[in-house]
């Protein structure tokens, strides 16, 4: 036996008592429910893109024809824009927040940090469709923002705000920060209470001031934590489905529109199911494009 | 290192601030809801003479009766059954090799990161006529019990997986060597040690399928019966709101309070689910 045959069947050595193929009886029937119905119909998903189809009339093969009408479809191409837009909200402000906010909090235990972390995750967990009624009040003509505007004499800022063709994204953008800063913030506060205090001593000992502190101290001590709330924060602004849906639906005049509401729009509206497949598609790679270079940044920086 | 006094004020200043944020959005609806459209709100109102009559009125102009009866059975049954299924792929993932589960497990983890949305068009088409089997199952429960479970078993599988892989192995190894088969090492060493693990999981799947909202609006808007909570509030706020908004914020509130209650409840397990897989020390 060479020892490269050796050492290949050392990694590959079971456990005493490894029941071992067995092992596939137990992974059997979740495997056929997901390959079923998630792994089957995203393949269809791909396999309807080639075709043009109007959901009733047979099929019409056409190739990549959908494709190379989407990279020319400025619809689409907006929507991803306002996607790009809508992770700065739902993903890069939180963070931002999350941090300043635990840079600028004391490092001394909180008296009633649990009280603090179950109301600042509370939106995380309410539906995208409660959310959107929620907020269609505080934006409403006679709603809490406008009112409270008028109050603080600031009254020529009173704005129907999802329904103007300029405000309206950035509105929906506000409610993705709302739902996830809360996030962000109890998983920073949390994880900078697991770091060393020596850390802090040994900077303040070479002289560092606050600023210092945070970017050598904090900030490293947060890594995994960041990475975390990109990934969550991101897949929730590319979801962000229910919430436009029940609020703007994509409106005014496709100022809100996004990937998966137009994909949504194409194939149950116009009918124009092989188009909306083909949008899906292109959405699914981004998403994975998306994750696999954040999920890559995070493991480069922890071999250093 | 000791804070001042000033210093923990301001903590706990910024700490309220926030808090305040993050539930002030809800608590308005609540406020609006306990008004009736009679007192014409505006802005900040509060509910100084509280009146439930919205909420009754918005149970049943909503039909919430029957949303919450199909949302019931729809979270009930995907939670369970992924539940056991999950533990099931978690353990064999987790604590035995086997051919091609280095093949099988990323593929899995796929389910995690891919949109479902890029699942929907087909489910209804092959929903409304099942291949082969020729049955009808779009606008009944099973449209969206068996997608949903689909994709909670990826995110089950990997959640159950992380839990397995904590275990000591000389427990599991001990077992084996006492005799025990596979199954016997799952159900009396593991499962016990397990339940934190599956509680935690079968309530964030709970959730998720509670506040699913595009599958239903695809594949049972079709059939009022079949509607879950969700679908029958969007559809409730179309067609109310510019009438009565206090009885949409109303269903607003009752679409929440499943959830809230559990939260309030269970919140431990709820924070350990999401930091808890994520983080390791």
């Amino acid at each position: 036996m060479s020892s490269r045959q050796r050492r290949r069947r050392l990694r590959r050595a079971k456990a005493p008592g490894d029941p071992g193929d067995i092992g596939w009886l137990y992974v059997l029937p979740g495997l056929l429910f997901y390959g079923l119905f998630t792994l089957a119909p995203l393949l269809h998903t791909v396999y309807y893109s080639l075709f043009d189809w109007d959901g009733l009339t047979p099929k019409r093969w056409v190739g990549l024809a959908n494709y190379s009408e989407a990279i020319r479809d400025h619809v689409l191409l907006r929507a991803f824009i306002h996607s790009a837009v809508l992770i700065a909200f739902y993903a890069l402000i939180p963070v931002i927040i999350g941090l300043l906010l635990t840079a600028a909090l004391t490092r001394t235990r909180i008296r009633g940090f649990r009280f603090f972390r179950t109301t600042l995750f509370l939106p995380q967990l309410i539906a995208g469709v409660v959310i959107a009624q929620a907020w269609v009040w505080v934006y409403d003509a006679s709603g809490p923002l406008n009112r409270g505007l008028e109050l603080f004499g600031l009254g020529s800022l009173v704005r129907p705000w999802l329904g103007d063709f300029s405000w309206a994204l950035p509105s929906i953008g506000v409610i993705g920060t709302w739902v996830t800063f809360g996030l962000c913030m109890v998983l920073f506060v949390a994880g900078v209470q697991k770091i060393p205090l020596e850390l802090y001593d040994a900077a303040r000992v070479d002289g560092a001031g606050a600023f210092r502190e945070f970017f050598a101290v904090t900030l490293p001590g947060l890594r995994n934590e960041i990475l975390v709330a990109f990934v969550l924060t991101t897949i929730n602004a590319l979801r962000s489905f229910d919430v436009i849906y029940n609020t703007t639906a994509g409106g005014p005049g496709n100022t809100t529109i996004v990937p998966s509401m137009y994909m949504y729009q194409n194939a149950f509206l116009f009918n124009r199911v092989g188009y909306a497949a083909a949008i899906a598609t292109i959405l699914a790679l981004v998403i994975f494009v998306l994750a696999a270079i954040v999920l890559r940044a995070g493991d480069r920086s922890e071999d250093r | 290192m000791r804070a001042s006094r000033a210093e923990m004020m301001g903590t706990y200043i910024v700490l309220g601030a926030f808090a305040i944020i993050a539930i002030y959005p809800v608590l308005s609806i609540l406020f609006l809801a306990l008004h009736t459209k009679n007192d014409l709100v505006t802005g900040f109102a509060f509910p100084t003479h509280p009146d439930l009559s919205s909420f009754k009125a918005a149970w049943s102009e909503g039909h919430f009766a029957t949303g919450f009866k199909s949302s019931f059975i729809v979270a009930a049954t995907v939670t369970v059954v992924s539940a056991v299924l999950s533990t099931l792929m978690g353990y064999a993932f987790g604590t035995m090799r086997f051919v091609g589960d280095r093949i099988v497990f990323p593929i899995v983890l796929l389910g995690i990161i891919f949109p479902y949305e890029a699942t929907v068009i087909p489910l209804y088409y092959d929903f409304a006529n099942v291949p082969i089997l020729h049955w009808h199952l779009l606008n009944t429960y099973w449209a969206l019990i068996l997608p949903q479970i689909g994709q909670s078993v990826a995110f089950g599988a990997f959640w159950m997986r992380a839990f397995f892989r904590s275990v000591p192995r000389s427990l599991i190894e001990a077992a084996r060597i006492d005799g025990a088969t596979s199954f016997g090492v799952l159900w009396r060493v593991l499962v016990p040690q397990a339940m934190p693990a599956v509680l935690t999981m079968s309530l964030l799947v709970f959730v998720y399928t509670w506040n699913e909202f595009l599958l239903a609006l695809v594949l049972v808007s079709g059939s009022e019966s079949h509607q879950t909570a969700p679908l029958g509030l969007s559809f409730f706020a179309g067609a109310a709101r510019a009438g009565d908004p206090t009885k949409v914020a109303a269903a607003a509130m009752l679409v929440a309070l499943p959830i809230l209650v559990v939260y309030l409840f269970l919140q431990r397990h709820f924070v350990r689910g999401m930091f808890g897989g994520a983080i390791k020390e």
